[in-house]
């Protein structure tokens, strides 16, 4: 690990304020994935300014009948909140299915969305990567890319996006709420919070400098029959295949969100509307604009099929 | 025996190293004046203070920064029960709590403790006086190896709690039942 400097701040204003003063600095939350790629010197911060004492860990009611999750709640404690395990299902499951209590105990709301992709050719520093260094190549566009994306990549790079609670998060239209070095608070929907690779795939989400993630908003519940499914090489504690998070309503309408596709959770609205006429239908007009490689085609048929157990079990 | 004599990996090791091992490296004679000179001029090891409790007792330690809780338990104050396996996250034989919840000590620098409350094997029981998860162990063989053993022991004294504080996990059915009843259904199955 390369050497940095270290300092604990008390307001999430602070925090701001002390990232736009020392550049080359990091928030560090929970660190779970932070510190793992400091010890491979993927991330080499020269200043980590330790937030994860702030009093951004609680889950309030909206005045408009939805929650507000502090940043720096737990998976742990989101995933067993009373009013998330009543109301937002699809959260509670999808955090439940990563990662392992040990880790889900760390790791936070925030952190668990700025997280950075598990694509091997990122974490294999001998390894030209566009991600890890822009300009440098992909070399997963012709290596080992089962796990990697179908959709929304390009020439420059193919990582996924690894989180679950991130597709969760897109199923229910939450909203992520900052705080800039000047103290300017701004309201981001997480549709527009990641950014697809393009010619600059280091760059994922719209977040500016210095700009620290203090809540996530959740809009009033739903309601309908919320599921997760994630699909693995392994039961549990490992990476998604794929994932379906979906809200399915009485009337045949929902809301749905795929994890391990694309290098962020993907969702369509407006597609949405053809979900009446079958997982089959639906996934091929969702996935229309896929290009994936010859190892990790079967993602789509894997989408398919996955959505269709859900609507079955929806309709039982 | 005339290579390990030479350190010559060590020495080009501790060159990307810390002050530290610098210090240790000059008391071995082992590398000479130009370099030692080159690395003291270019590495100032950034260094803080933490206080926290370990197995009831406090600690006020001044660290590198880039110490983990993992290496500050085995390294510092030689608590060598906690075992380093993977160093990444993975295995889970760093497996300590910290406030009663079960981490990861590897992914965590000791600088993020401050003012908390850590159980390590060691804080579990004695020889004399097993935890009642450490006599299980010993009563139903509950090893391969043993290396990892510590982990699984404070993993599992955890996991008893989240269940009795009803925090569900990824066996978890029904996410409005309560949970005891849940872990019911699974140990029929």
């Amino acid at each position: 690990m390369k050497s940095f400097t270290y300092e604990r701040v008390h307001t999430p204003a602070e925090a701001a304020a002390a990232a736009a003063r020392m550049p080359g600095s990091k928030f560090l939350a929970g660190g779970t994935n932070l510190l793992d790629l400091m010890k491979l010197q993927i991330e080499t911060p020269v200043h980590l300014i330790d937030i994860g004492k702030l009093e951004l860990n609680k889950i309030e009611h909206t005045s408009s009948g939805g929650l507000r999750i502090g940043a720096l709640l737990s998976n742990t404690d989101l995933a067993s909140d009373a009013s998330v395990r009543r109301d937002y299902q699809i959260l509670s499951r999808a955090l439940l299915a990563g990662a392992s209590g040990q880790l889900r105990n760390k790791a936070t709301t925030a952190g668990n969305l700025l997280q950075r992709t598990r694509c091997p050719y990122f974490y294999d520093t001998n390894q030209p990567c566009n991600k890890r260094v822009p300009g440098s190549g992909c070399a997963a566009i012709n290596g080992y890319s089962r796990q990697l994306a179908v959709i929304g990549s390009g020439d420059a790079c193919i990582a996924t996006h690894p989180s679950d609670m991130a597709v969760a998060m897109m199923a229910l239209d939450a909203t992520i709420e900052t705080v800039n070095p000047k103290g300017k608070v701004r309201s981001i929907p997480i549709a527009d919070f990641y950014r697809l690779p393009g010619k600059t795939p280091h760059i994922e989400t719209v977040l500016g400098k210095a700009e620290l993630i203090t809540s996530v908003i959740l809009p009033p519940p739903t309601g309908g029959m919320h599921f997760y499914h994630k699909v693995r090489d392994r039961s549990s504690y490992a990476f998604a295949l794929v994932s379906v998070g979906a809200i399915l309503q009485n009337d045949g309408s929902g809301r749905i969100a795929l994890g391990g596709v694309a290098a962020k959770p993907w969702r369509s609205e407006s597609i949405e509307k053809l979900l009446p006429l079958g997982s089959k239908a639906f996934t091929e007009k969702l996935l229309a604009k896929a290009r994936p490689t010859h190892e990790n085609a079967f993602k789509i048929k894997l989408v398919e099929r996955t959505l269709e157990g859900i609507l079955k079990e929806g309709r039982s | 025996m005339e290579d390990s004599n030479k350190l010559n990996l060590t020495r080009r090791e501790m060159i990307v190293g810390t002050a530290a091992a610098v210090t240790i490296t000059l008391a071995a004679g082992t590398i000479n004046n130009v370099e030692a000179l080159a690395i003291a001029k270019a590495e100032i090891v950034p260094s803080a203070k933490v206080s926290f409790t370990v197995n009831g007792k406090i600690q006020q330690l001044h660290m590198d920064t880039r110490t983990t809780l993992l290496d500050t338990l085995r390294e510092h104050l030689q608590l060598t029960g906690t075992k380093k396996g993977c160093d990444h996250g993975q295995c889970g034989a760093c497996t300590v709590l910290v406030n009663g919840r079960r981490i990861n000590s590897c992914l965590s620098l000791a600088l993020q403790h401050e003012g908390d409350h850590i159980v390590t094997i060691e804080g579990l029981g004695t020889p004399d006086s097993l935890h009642p998860m450490q006599a299980a162990f010993v009563k139903h063989d509950g090893y391969q190896c043993g290396y990892c053993t510590p982990g699984q022991i404070c993993s599992a004294v955890a996991v008893l709690q989240e269940i009795k504080a009803g925090i569900p996990s990824h066996v978890s059915a029904d996410l409005t039942v309560h949970q005891n009843l849940v872990i019911w259904k699974y140990e029929r199955e």
